[in-house]
């Protein structure tokens, strides 16, 4: 951020304790950004990379064509079927975060194209109950799921969640297995499905469908987990090592494909999906294949044999 | 076995021991108090089944707890001949906290795994509790899969306070060892038993607990959290965990209601620390049934049905939130 910019705004020095609403401060490296700026570089910080959390609509515009979003079994909602009363009722608190978001549930789905690609997306939304995974997320899961394999589309999932959610008591638990299982018919189905983990994911949604994309790919710095660092630190009584659990952790330890910055995630998908995604084989590349029945075997390479196999 | 004994056992316990000393008095002197001891033993009796009709959710989780309750080898021992215990993940080392093995479960050939606590000190320590790191959800899929290639069903007896938080577990892929086997789970192509023996706490019992009959202890419990990991989120304190064990609502009578499991496993009067054997004969009985009626589906019907089962699980709306 140039400093001549933010004078010529007439906005005062850094040293000033309250910063105006048009800048906001880096948790990365404390520089003083201005937010326009911020948004337009998918709110990732220019100076230290830091990525400030980001909303549903926000991957949307990030990760598909622009105007090709269409979302689909928006209406379902949560259900308090248990009467789970604690501190607060369970109820309450759906109401509650319908109001604070305006979103009617924790995880969007929608078809749309990513560089022309028709592609399923999902995406988790922090904001609504800390993303927890209840029966509306493993339902839209599942249901995307089976879309995907209707569609032949490849499921793009970006995870953001502090686990499954507790007031669903032992059925939210029970949507671990229902997401795997759906991600198992997937797999079958022979469909790229691209896992993204976020800041932050832990939990049951960690320990299902986040970790078991056929790629995992986590954005720079996110805290990722099974279990929660309070609790671990709880469990052992010491203190955690620094940049535990962090993203570049998991690249490490083997658990991540890559990590990539929100600012590239797009174009680095797309590369994954040309290789796995099965070629559309237009007629003219068609003409152009060999007539295998009229060679030797031994002349048929096994990948001119899988061409065979199709065009029979 | 170092008798311990739950508040709400006491008034019973007593009263055995009033009856065992009149025993032995009548023994010792020659005499018959036979009526007197009938009468009290029909107290005794009719008192543990007033207690036991009107368990509250606390005090099934604590018998779920029970420290002389049985644990995964005491039902091994009881019901499976032949047993031959297979060690190890093939890629880090053996983890304690999940024993896997083969035998015989009365005519029919099984692959069978549990977690396993310790009964003392050491023991406990041995089996962390009954706690499972990666190694040990990995140890457990690679014994599944030769469920698999050799074509015999899976038995899973589930009794874990959780996997284990820690640096180690972490490091090594505790979130990926336990998706990794839901999803592999959910499409072997041979029966799987579930069995929660004792506590199934989240995760941790969710990565050996997928399957197509998931069958619950009378006396234990299953949840997304424990009671005490519930209360300290919602009130910042463990103890309130009698209250949040009302609220999760975790236990096999309220899981059967919300289409979580199958079936309700009886256990002998006073709970299944009260007599290993007739509550591994009990087991046993169920488990034939369940794998009887399994083994009659075609391996593709069986994994279809295993994946509508999970995919049926869950309470929503297709309409916005309505408070209701
Ligand atoms: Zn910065």
């Amino acid at each position: 951020m140039a400093w001549f910019k933010r004078n010529a705004q007439g906005i005062i020095s850094q040293k000033k304790k309250d910063i105006p609403d048009l800048w906001l401060k880096c948790p990365g490296c404390s520089e003083i950004i201005y937010k326009l700026e911020l948004e337009r570089n998918a709110n990732v910080c220019a100076l230290c990379s830091h990525h400030f959390r980001i909303q549903t609509e926000g991957y949307v515009k990030l990760l598909l064509d622009a105007g090709t979003s269409a979302e689909f079994n928006e209406e379902i909602s949560s259900v308090d079927f248990l009467k789970f009363r604690a501190k607060k009722k369970y109820s309450d608190q759906i109401k509650a975060a319908i109001k604070k978001t305006g979103k009617k549930s924790a995880l969007l789905s929608t078809r749309g194209k990513m560089n022309s690609r028709p592609v399923v997306l999902c995406v988790m939304d922090f904001s609504f109950i800390g993303g927890s995974m209840g029966s509306v997320v493993g339902e839209k899961i599942s249901l995307a799921i089976d879309v995907a394999i209707k569609e032949k589309s490849p499921l793009i999932l970006i995870s953001a969640s502090g686990g499954a959610r507790m007031m669903e008591g032992a059925v939210s638990l029970m949507q671990m297995a229902k997401t795997a299982a759906k991600l198992a018919l997937l797999a079958k189905a022979g469909l790229p499905y691209v896992s993204i983990l976020t800041d932050p994911t832990t939990g049951g949604v960690t320990a299902s469908y986040a970790m078991l994309g056929d790629v995992n790919i986590a954005e720079p710095g996110a805290l990722i987990g099974f279990a929660g660092p309070r609790v671990i630190k709880q469990t052992i009584g010491e203190d955690l090592p620094d940049g535990f659990q962090r993203s570049e952790f998991l690249l490490q330890h083997g658990f991540v494909d890559a990590i990539f910055s929100r600012t590239v995630m797009k174009e680095e998908i797309s590369k994954i999906l040309d290789v796995f995604c099965k070629d559309e084989i237009d007629a003219s590349e068609r003409n152009g294949l060999v007539d295998v029945k009229n060679m030797d075997a031994a002349e048929i390479s096994p990948a001119v044999e899988m061409d065979a196999e199709k065009k029979n | 076995m170092q008798n311990f004994v739950l508040d709400f056992e006491k008034p019973i316990i007593k009263l055995e021991q009033q009856i065992k000393e009149m025993q032995d008095y009548a023994r010792s002197e020659g005499i018959s108090l036979d009526d007197e001891i009938d009468r009290l033993q029909s107290k005794a009796r009719k008192m543990q089944s007033e207690i036991f009709a009107k368990l509250t959710r606390e005090q099934r989780v604590k018998l779920a707890r029970h420290p002389q309750r049985p644990f995964t080898r005491d039902y091994i021992e009881r019901i499976i001949e032949d047993f031959v215990e297979l060690h190890g993940d093939r890629a880090f080392s053996d983890d304690p906290a999940i024993i896997a093995g083969l035998g015989k479960l009365g005519s029919e050939k099984v692959i069978i795994m549990g977690h396993q606590k310790g009964r003392d000190t050491k023991q406990k320590l041995h089996r962390n509790f009954g706690m499972a790191h990666p190694e040990g959800y990995r140890k457990a899929l690679r014994v599944m899969k030769l469920a698999v290639k050799f074509n015999r069903p899976i038995i899973l007896l589930v009794d874990t306070p959780g996997a284990y938080p820690g640096i180690g577990a972490e490091e090594r892929g505790q979130a990926e060892a336990i998706a990794r086997n839901l999803f592999e789970m959910a499409v072997m192509p041979v029966p799987i038993v579930i069995v929660i023996i004792g506590e199934g706490a989240s995760g941790g019992a969710l990565g050996i607990g997928v399957g197509d009959k998931i069958l619950m202890m009378e006396n234990t419990w299953f949840s997304v959290i424990s009671p005490e990991g519930c209360s300290s989120i919602l009130h910042k304190d463990a103890g309130k965990a009698g209250e949040a064990a009302e609220a999760l609502k975790l236990t096999a009578p309220d899981l059967l209601e919300q289409n979580v499991i199958d079936i309700v496993v009886k256990e002998p009067p006073g709970g299944a620390h009260r007599d290993h054997d007739e509550a591994a004969q009990i087991l046993k009985k169920e488990i034939l049934d369940v794998l009887k009626k399994l083994k009659k589906m075609k391996p593709d019907a069986l994994v279809a049905k295993r994946i509508e089962k999970y995919e049926n699980m869950g309470f929503y709306s297709q309409h916005p939130f309505r408070e209701g």
